[in-house]
């Protein structure tokens, strides 16, 4: 027998609804920069990213208030994007070299460091100032 | 003009990869062909060795862990759990129950996914394109349940030597459940079209056979082996995690078709089996999983002062999505980072079979054959000949000499 049980599916696509959001315009613009111009001047409209959930690991923070430079976070980060001064007592954390584990938030004694929300944080410099938090 | 008629008479030798438009990863193919037909195949692995093993060399086991899970972006779970496996034998170090069942319930949610991400792949090769998108339609549902337990999409970052790293908890499994009531039913059209479609299976059938000889011979693993009807599956021959209380038999293309050809369909079956056979892992052990704590080693720091305290010798193996992979740890005391770490991926057993199943094919069957074993190859190239510059062939003479000095090496670090 002859069977071909994808027609009908073929069929019901047709007049579904895409699943993508599409993020950050219906129709993907001829110059990104350019249209968010166009958003900041409010002659276009932007399709905002999905919620993310509970618990998302997006980028890194850090909160250097009470922090001991203890350098137990340096310890585990398997990236290397922990930097601790033990003389002066400061920290640094390369968010561009991060890999987003959240280890480091698990063993900060005084959760100096957590994970934000923020998930688009694509940039041609690595060590831009908002990806290098001290 | 006379000499080209006679020079296409003889096989003519292709060249595809290493970096190709056909090829998803780095491969090198070499092709004799004559007219249509695949009469010699030859393989070149080893364009993409990433030195993985040297960084762990460099960093602490718990730093380990997450280069573990970059070995694959897609068995992320399965290359965590040998490597944890493995320290926690060398360091003897007890899992609780409920980690267990966790690990259980997060592998087998990779699972569906990689098969998922595969279907689709072979749809896509085809030339099914409904079929591609609705198999990835599925697969973004799970990805988003991925993420909403374990915080991210790719590379969960949710293992830990010791146990697991986030629970789930009794809030979360209603939109479990959901997704999976929702992925049965969504399995239900997937295997109508994939398993009922006529055009579908007379263009997979009989196409790139592995037999159960050759299969056995090459130490082929995972789906390969047991579409060729071979029953072999580390979850139920040598138990780990909870999958020693769960409900587990190998699935080969018997339980369905009721005979084995060992064909790119049968490799199919296979792995659109084990979609079911992993839903329903994953509600047995939501069902059976006792309440406990996630590790024995809440406290980090204790935990590498442990391992690094320990010595000996751990190995862990899992059944990841492509089949088995396996990780040797050698730990020596008083140092943080591990003396060896060998890790073998899955592709690896099974890159040698695509020797047998092209072999008389026809070239428009190439790439779905080569997708059929659901080839892993950044994983799987463990080393890169380099001298000065120069990449060169080692014969075996040369490995063995190698060998022999890293043996030594090794040995004097221990004493
Ligand atoms: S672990 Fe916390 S307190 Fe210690 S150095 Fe890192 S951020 Fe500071
Ligand atoms: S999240 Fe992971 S990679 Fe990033 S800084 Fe913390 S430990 Fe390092």
């Amino acid at each position: 027998m002859f069977r071909l049980p994808m027609v009908p599916r073929v069929l019901k696509q047709l007049f579904n609804k895409p699943a993508t959001n599409p993020f950050p315009a219906r129709h993907l613009p001829k110059s990104i920069t350019r249209f968010l111009e166009k958003v900041a001047a409010g002659k276009a409209e932007l399709v905002l990213p999905l919620e993310v959930p509970e618990g998302f690991r997006g980028k890194i923070g850090y909160n250097p208030e009470g922090c001991t430079a203890c350098s137990l976070c340096a310890r585990v980060c398997p990236a290397n994007a922990i930097e601790v001064n033990r003389e002066e007592k400061t920290v640094t954390v390369y968010a561009g070299h991060c890999i987003q584990c959240g280890q480091c938030t698990e063993v900060c004694p005084k959760n100096n460091l957590f994970m934000t929300k923020e998930f688009l944080t694509a940039t041609t410099d690595r060590y831009s100032e908002e990806m290098v938090l001290t | 003009m006379k000499e080209s008629v006679v020079s296409a008479k003889k096989p003519i030798k292709t060249v595809i990869g290493p970096i190709h438009p056909a090829l998803k990863e780095p491969i090198k193919f070499i092709f004799e062909i004559d007219g249509e037909k695949v009469i010699k195949v030859d393989l070149a692995p080893g364009h993409n060795h990433r030195g993985l093993e040297w960084m762990a060399t460099r960093r602490n086991a718990v730093q380990t862990l997450y280069v573990s899970e970059r070995i694959c972006g897609i068995c992320s779970i399965s290359h965590s759990i040998a490597y944890c496996r493995a320290i926690e034998q060398a360091a003897d170090i007890e899992v609780p129950v409920r980690a267990d069942y966790l690990r259980t319930i997060f592998a087998e949610m990779e699972r569906i996914h990689s098969h998922l991400l595969w279907a689709g792949v072979a749809a896509l090769e085809l030339g099914f394109d409904t079929l591609f998108y609705k198999a990835w339609e599925v697969r973004e549902d799970l990805m988003d349940l991925l993420e909403y337990l374990t915080g991210n999409r790719v590379n969960y970052g949710v293992l830990q030597i010791g146990g697991v790293r986030r629970d789930i908890t009794p809030d979360q499994h209603a939109r479990i459940n959901k997704s999976l009531l929702n992925y049965t039913i969504l399995f239900d059209e997937l295997y109508d079209m994939f398993l009922e479609d006529t055009v579908l299976r007379m263009r997979c059938r009989d196409t790139g056979v592995l037999t159960p000889e050759d299969a056995l011979k090459l130490c082929t693993v995972g789906p390969v082996i047991r579409a060729s009807g071979i029953a072999t599956d580390v979850r139920q021959d040598f138990p780990y995690c909870a999958y020693g209380d769960l409900d587990i038999k190998a699935i080969t293309p018997e339980a369905l078709a009721g005979e084995v050809h060992g064909d790119v369909f049968d490799r199919i079956i296979v792995r659109l089996l084990e979609v079911k056979q992993s839903i329903e892992i994953i509600q047995q052990s939501m069902k059976k999983m006792p309440i406990g704590p996630l590790t024995n080693f809440p406290k980090l720091m204790v935990l590498l002062n442990h391992i690094k305290q320990a010595e000996g010798e751990g190995i862990g193996r899992h059944e990841a999505p492509r089949g088995e992979v396996f990780h040797y740890i050698r730990l020596a005391a008083n140092q943080e980072s591990p003396l060896v770490w060998k890790v073998k991926a899955s592709t690896y057993s099974n890159a040698m079979s695509w020797v047998k199943m092209l072999e008389g094919e026809q070239i428009a069957d190439i790439p779905i054959i080569v997708a059929s074993v659901d080839p892993c190859i950044s994983c799987t190239d463990r080393v890169a000949m380099v001298d000065k510059g120069r990449t060169s062939i080692f014969t075996q003479d040369d490995l063995r000499r190698l060998s022999r000095k890293k043996t030594e090496r090794i040995r004097q670090g221990l004493k």
